[in-house]
């Protein structure tokens, strides 16, 4: 008999459209010591029906159909009381957001003591010892030193690894993973990811991996579950799903994963696969950085943030800077767009040095309109209380000097070009979808026609089939408007798609650079190395990606 | 890019701002109530003279003292003049104290609040050290001192009370705009060539409108009070101008002797109009933010 059964399952939120159904009628299985992987794109009921099964749904929610039963208890009909017991001591979960998981004023010991005491598995003369011993177990080095520790003390890593183990503290028998590394750098959600896989074989528990990246699911899970809109479409193992996928869905979302080996219209599904354009590139700069410093002034002595970097963008190349979360390269880009003066150093745009003008005054420079960004999240850098058309007519008010008649319709025309759909232009940031917000913010930053464009993790929040589509156009954007990019990323496999040069930075300096392919294919540097042996690889290209993964 | 173009509701544009309202006052009866309250307030404080059936002004000592009756709804004062008919004139000054401090307020606090938010550093502590000194007076004897060294007139009782609440707002929109400053958005906004005034002013300002309404319902029904507790006791408005604070005032005196229809009147409408306030709020506060529309 399997451990856990979901049989039917329907769950419904009550909203002020009325009553939506999140889950219509999944089924699924785990058994002993399996690891299910539950794929699925945002607003596809993955994230609901693990809520449901723990009983934890949002107060406008509930179950209004189907079977739950784990180890024979119907769990959809317990009493509440019996639900508490369960949960941490036979059923567990670890958040998609460590640190909002964790009480952000409390020591994290005293958190893994406070479930450890719920559960009887520890008293208090022993509740100490038994909360380091929880800590050893996943591997926080200086077990004794972190107990003390507050969670904002703590890197994000460290903090999932907490959040691990307080999940793992009574020894549950199944644990759900729920977007276990979302936020978290490409190394260090492969060292989550092996330290969950591990202890899950030690203790010979089950789990439930739920994710958006397939290549992910494949690597860690035994079976993946594909769900789409509140329904199973596909399952079964990684290897048949990548190789043979029965449905549609499945199919796109393979495609859309970006792997080594395949071009960037290759995410595409296939009909709607169109020739890659020509991108000229010319050999004459039009950005040139030498030797970049900046440095803060921190709590304890100054803080390096960028160490002297150096590097030029040609006019109409795409440059990537890849590097992990506090190697510099946000700074460097907000130092680039004008919004942070330098420590030190030159910008020269076309031969001319921004760094002349401070970031204060930029803002009244005609070289304003020339430099734009993209920002990272699409969700932060709108005004809620602006629709998208004021959003993108914003820069076209300040420093177009165009009539209200004439940037009507140039933004209907900035909606068609980025494929937004005109009538979605009277909507609030809220009422947009992931998808069309980057739509809507990089319509805003090409509104002026730059010269060059920084892209910060354009599609970090996006699902892999929106990212395909947006990486697309950015392509027929550059080939159409002859902007030059600079492509800041994490994500190595993202920035081989779009960037003909690349440049790798960790600790504020410049680890690596090159033509995208020469990095990518024969790495020379250990870390670039290692960021491209952390990225998952989804089974059916593991064969002939290997040489290159290396 | 289909399955993007055909998102959920391609229906035209948004809701409308007065269908938004529609929508609040539908979806939250006690909002509704409010603004039938508030309604009530407004029309009594526009129309008031134009209603009632005496005048207020007007004396008359054969009928000084006379509880209510069906000529008399709400009695006479010790002068025969009609209790209701000077409840009901009361209104407008009353509501134009309490508006006109609370706008003074408002316009002030909001400007401090934000050049301390937005900037910082020693402009944000002088600041701060000025607002820390208004609040450590206790608030009602600090403006009681305001008029009694202005002078007794009704223009004082706005600035006292404007001064004293300076503060609260100054506070709410520093600390609205201080977590909004480095926002994606005030980013975006200066890279689409907005100097430091327009991102305040234009982006940043307008977000931390919706706590600010709930600052400002709440405010008003305390400003009616305060304005009344000051011509309760002498200050400000004089007699025999109608107004609740005084009226109350005048008819203690006459509650031991068994005329309780003199204070009881507009210590009611003195507690209508703040209940109001209070219950409007909330209301408000849905009603200017976009993200309650969906």
């Amino acid at each position: 008999m399997s451990l856990l059964s979901i049989q039917g399952l329907k769950v419904a939120f009550q909203t002020r459209r009325g009553s939506v159904d999140a889950v219509r009628g999944v089924s699924l299985e785990i058994d002993k010591g399996e690891i299910l992987g539950i794929v699925g794109e945002s607003g596809s009921g993955k994230s609901v029906t693990s809520y449901a099964l723990m009983r934890l749904l949002d107060r406008n929610g509930s179950i209004t159909g189907g079977a739950l039963s784990y180890g024979g208890i119907d769990l959809n009909s317990v009493r509440e009381s019996t639900m508490r017991d369960l949960r941490g001591r036979e059923i567990s979960m670890i958040f998609q957001n460590p640190r909002a998981a964790l009480n952000p004023i409390r020591k994290v010991g005293h958190q893994i003591e406070d479930v450890l005491r719920r559960h009887s598995r520890a008293t208090r003369s022993n509740a100490k010892a038994e909360a380091i011993k929880a800590l050893e177990a996943v591997k926080i080095r200086d077990a004794e030193a972190r107990y003390n520790a507050y969670p904002f003390e703590l890197s994000g890593g460290m903090c999932q690894r907490v959040v691990i183990a307080l999940a793992l503290a009574c020894d549950p028998k199944l644990l759900i993973a729920d977007e276990p590394t979302t936020g978290l750098d490409i190394t260090t959600q492969k060292a989550v990811m092996d330290l969950i896989a591990e202890l899950i074989a030690e203790r010979s528990m089950s789990a439930m991996v739920i994710t958006h990246d397939l290549g992910l699911a494949a690597q860690y899970c035994d079976r993946i579950v594909v769900m789409k809109d509140g329904e199973v479409v596909e399952e079964g193992s990684a290897e048949r799903l990548f190789t043979a996928p029965q449905h549609a869905y499945t199919r796109k979302l393979v495609d859309a994963t970006p792997r080594a080996g395949a071009g960037i219209r290759a995410l595409l599904p296939a009909e709607q696969r169109t020739p890659e354009p020509v991108l000229p590139v010319s050999d004459t700069p039009l950005l040139e950085v030498r030797d970049l410093v900046k440095t803060y002034q921190g709590k304890s002595g100054p803080v390096h943030a960028v160490k002297g970097i150096s590097f030029s963008v040609m006019k109409g190349q795409s440059v990537g800077l890849v590097g992990e979360s506090g190697c510099g390269k946000s700074t460097t880009s907000s130092i680039l767009v004008r919004l942070a003066d330098p420590t030190s150093g030159e910008i020269l745009f076309d031969g001319e040095d921004l760094a002349n003008t401070p970031a204060k005054n930029f803002a009244r420079d005609p070289r304003r309109a020339k430099i734009q960004m993209v920002f990272q999240d699409a969700t932060d850098s709108f005004n809620p209380r602006h629709t998208a058309r004021h959003s993108i007519e914003e820069p076209l008010a300040r420093l177009g000097g165009l009539s209200r008649r004439e940037r009507k319709e140039r933004v209907g025309e900035l909606a068609d070009l980025v494929g937004l759909p005109r009538t979605l232009l009277d909507r609030f940031p809220h009422q947009l979808s992931g998808g069309q917000k980057a739509r809507v913010g990089i319509a805003r930053a090409i509104a002026l026609e730059p010269e060059f464009l920084i892209l910060d993790e354009p599609t970090a929040a996006l699902d892999v089939s929106i990212q395909a589509i947006v990486l697309n156009l950015l392509v027929d954007l550059r080939a159409k408007l002859g902007i030059s990019y600079l492509f800041v990323s994490h994500d190595l496999h993202v920035v081989r798609l779009l960037c003909d040069y690349v440049i790798v930075m960790r600790d504020g300096e410049i680890v690596e650079e090159g033509p995208a392919a020469k990095v990518m294919q024969t790495p020379s540097h250990a870390y670039t190395q290692e960021l491209l042996a952390a990225a998952p690889v989804p089974p059916a290209l593991q064969e002939p990606a290997s040489s290159a993964a290396e | 890019m289909s399955d993007l173009a055909s998102a959920p509701g391609t229906t035209k544009g948004t809701d409308s701002t007065f269908a938004h309202i529609v929508y609040v006052l539908r979806s939250n009866p006690v909002t509704l109530l409010a603004f039938a309250m508030f309604a009530v307030l407004l029309l009594t404080g526009i129309l008031g003279p134009a209603l009632v059936p005496y005048d207020p002004l007007q004396s008359n000592a054969a009928r000084a003292l006379q509880p209510p009756s069906f000529d008399h709804w709400f009695g006479t004062d010790n002068l025969g003049r009609d209790v209701l008919s000077r409840v009901v004139v009361a209104t407008r000054l009353d509501l134009a104290i309490s508006v006109a401090a609370v706008a003074l307020s408002f316009v002030i606090g909001s400007v401090l609040g934000s050049i301390a938010g937005y900037w910082g550093g020693w402009l944000d502590a002088v600041l701060n050290r000025l607002f820390d000194t208004i609040m450590a007076f206790p608030l009602f004897v600090l403006a009681m001192g305001i008029v009694a060294a202005l002078g007794n007139t009704v223009e004082n009782i706005v600035y006292a009370t404007a001064v004293i609440n300076i503060p609260f707002y100054a506070r709410l929109v520093r600390a609205e705009v201080n977590i909004r400053r480095d926002a994606g958005f005030a980013q975006a906004a200066k890279l689409a060539g907005n100097s430091d005034i327009q991102v305040l002013a234009l982006h940043i300002f307008p977000n931390a409108l919706p706590p600010m309404m709930v600052q400002v319902s709440l405010n008003l029904g305390w400003a009616i009070l305060n304005a009344a507790g000051l011509s309760f006791i002498g200050l400000g408005v004089r007699p025999p101008t109608a107004e609740w604070g005084i009226m109350v005032a005048e008819g203690a005196n006459f509650i031991v002797s068994g005329e309780w229809w003199l204070a009881i009147f507009p210590g009611l409408a003195l507690m209508f109009a703040v209940f109001t306030f209070n219950l409007l709020g909330d209301g408000l506060r849905d009603i200017v933010d976009p993200r309650q529309r969906s």
